[in-house]
């Protein structure tokens, strides 16, 4: 009996051994794969932003320490600036002009459909609200093409109806930037609908408020953390934009990642480091910003 | 009529949005679908009669491509499963809420980064004179450059470099959820930390990695920035052909006979999801 129940411990000091072993080796991965995931995704752009300071045209060898293309870019309009700075802060300001509009349409008609699936009744409500996820899985590159097509078929028969020649440009960007925007918009909204306390709303009624009253005073405010979740969605998802912009955009009206896109077609000017780093600080400000609106839409 | 005024509540609402959804998306979808059975006019033009050749070119010449993008998707989600899913754990299992932020702040800034910033920041690093190669060069580790750029390689890691955001935030969501009730009782019963990984862990949080694989899988089957700029020619996926088809001397019933099929494959994707995302969360009620 003796000699059983000792061989048993013998068994269980192994299994244990070879448990500590495997705790251990878990441990030590479970450490190292924040280490090489953060270096990973990191160390890109440590190096862009180290290179917007190097006073060299090249973007892989160090010369020296520099500010003149931030110089160059805060010079832009006085005429001291180059070519490719003055094309670079052109394309900014599209994208800007383009996302700020296409996230605004996009928040506003977004947060409309939102309630309207939410609260409303229509016939085709669920076929909309099984559409909306469409643009979510379909890829970029299929929604461009077809509304590549979609525009040029629009534009002939145009042509051929009424003699007017359409061109693309903006306003083909900007539609077919909000077409994919919408969605997120709905879905970002629709979660703050959902978990939404109706009793204020309720109360406002009872106390005689009318449906306008009770919309902008009650609904509205309560909304809000979810627009504007869901409006800073679509506007990096619009800033960030390529793929959709390409084929949409018309002949010279470039955004700023067509525009980058162009230069690694075919020589990188080193201002595009210097122009990133300063995106990189703003999109930093922008995500700071929409995640203290999310913490204030959980805590109320 | 079936239908009185209280039927259509909400209806002007939501109609422009409806609209817009339907003109501008799913409306230009279905000229796709179209013209993928259509035959190449003169220019870059489809006309009738109607035709399965641009489909049946699709997956014999063009298949090997299409074969590789799949796998080049799957590779993608795997690096990245394999990258964040330690990652997603370690994140969430921190104890200060703080520190959970933090992390998590500092895995999305990077993807805030315009994504062709991103690219080619990533470009400059593995090009022949760039930084990696230019280091081990300086250290003797190598005596030429590696050809590290313009390769299937390239192209994978720059797709995971892209989504590993996509996997790492719903395994987070996953495992923020998870009750590690059960696996203190997994352990009280004798498993140790492999068995009750395995047995406990991952069954629990199989939503959240199906839900990121899909994430990481839907957008790497139709990449076209990144095979485009890493890949060179060795590196060309579907949706850089699709792209060519509808550039200059293009064959549009082609491209979009080659976006239909991308379609299918991502279709795929999303019914796995619903089959395997979606039955496990439930089945926790």
């Amino acid at each position: 009996m003796a000699s059983r129940s000792q061989a048993g411990m013998e068994i269980n000091q192994g299994k244990l051994a070879r448990d500590m072993l495997i705790r251990r080796l878990g441990n030590f991965g479970l450490l190292l794969s924040p280490i090489v995931s953060y270096f990973f995704l990191w160390a890109p752009i440590v190096v862009l932003i180290v290179f917007s300071f190097n006073d060299a045209a090249s973007v892989s060898v160090w010369r020296g320490f520099t500010f003149k293309w931030y110089q160059q870019i805060f010079a832009a309009g006085s005429g001291d600036a180059s070519f490719v700075t003055e094309k670079l802060l052109e394309a900014l300001g599209n994208s800007l002009f383009v996302s700020l509009t296409a996230s605004l349409l996009a928040t506003t008609i977004g947060t409309m459909l939102a309630i309207a699936i939410h609260r409303g009744n229509f016939p085709g409500r669920r076929i909309i609200d099984g559409l909306l996820y469409v643009p979510v899985v379909i890829p970029e590159i299929t929604q461009g093409v077809s509304l590549a097509i979609f525009f040029r078929i629009i534009f002939e028969y145009v042509q051929t109806m009424t003699g007017q020649r359409l061109t693309p440009g903006f306003a083909t960007i900007i539609i077919a930037h909000v077409a994919f925007n919408i969605s997120y918009v709905v879905i970002v909204v629709r979660a703050r609908l959902a978990t939404m306390n109706t009793n204020y709303e309720e109360a406002a009624r009872d106390l005689g408020a009318n449906n306008f009253q009770t919309f902008w005073r009650i609904t509205f405010p309560l909304l809000l953390p979810g627009i504007l979740a869901g409006g800073l969605l679509a506007l990096t998802l619009s800033l960030d934009d390529f793929v959709v912009t390409f084929f949409t955009k018309g002949v010279g009206d470039d955004t700023l990642p067509i525009f980058v896109y162009g230069m690694l077609k075919q020589r990188v000017s080193p201002e595009i480091n210097a122009i990133s780093t300063l995106m990189i600080l703003a999109s930093t400000v922008l995500i700071g910003f929409s995640l203290i609106l999310q913490q204030r839409g959980t805590n109320d | 009529m079936r239908m009185n005024r209280k039927d259509y509540k909400g209806f002007w609402l939501g109609f422009p949005g409806m609209f817009w959804l339907l003109v501008f998306f799913t409306l230009p979808l279905l000229f796709v679908l179209f013209a993928s059975f259509m035959t190449k006019g003169t220019g870059a033009t489809a006309t009738l009669p109607f035709t399965l050749e641009h489909y049946t070119r699709t997956l014999t010449v063009f298949g090997p491509i299409v074969w590789r993008s799949v796998v080049v998707a799957l590779l993608t989600t795997l690096a990245c499963l394999i990258l964040g899913y330690p990652l997603a754990f370690f994140i969430s299992t921190r104890k200060s809420p703080r520190m959970r932020l933090l992390m998590l702040f500092l895995i999305l800034l990077p993807f805030w980064t315009n994504f062709l910033v991103r690219t080619y920041a990533l470009k400059s690093i593995l090009g022949p004179e760039g930084i990696l190669n230019t280091l081990l060069l300086k250290l003797s580790l190598i005596t030429e450059p590696l050809a590290l750029l313009f390769t299937q390689f390239s192209v994978i890691l720059g797709l995971v470099y892209g989504f590993l955001p996509f996997m790492v935030l719903p395994i987070y969501a996953a495992v923020e959820r998870l009750d590690f009730r059960f696996v203190e009782a997994a352990n009280d019963l004798g498993a140790n930390d492999w068995d009750s990984f395995w047995r406990v862990i991952f069954p629990l949080t199989l939503p959240g990695v199906v839900a990121g694989s899909m994430l990481v899988f839907i957008p790497s089957i139709g990449s076209f920035v990144t095979p485009d700029l890493l890949g060179g020619t060795k590196g060309l996926l579907i949706g850089n052909l699709v792209a060519r088809q509808f550039g200059g001397r293009g064959n549009i019933p082609l491209g979009s006979a080659i976006s239909m099929v991308m379609i299918v494959l991502v279709l795929i994707g999303v019914v796995i999801y619903l089959r395997f995302g979606q039955e496990e969360a439930s089945g926790r009620g």
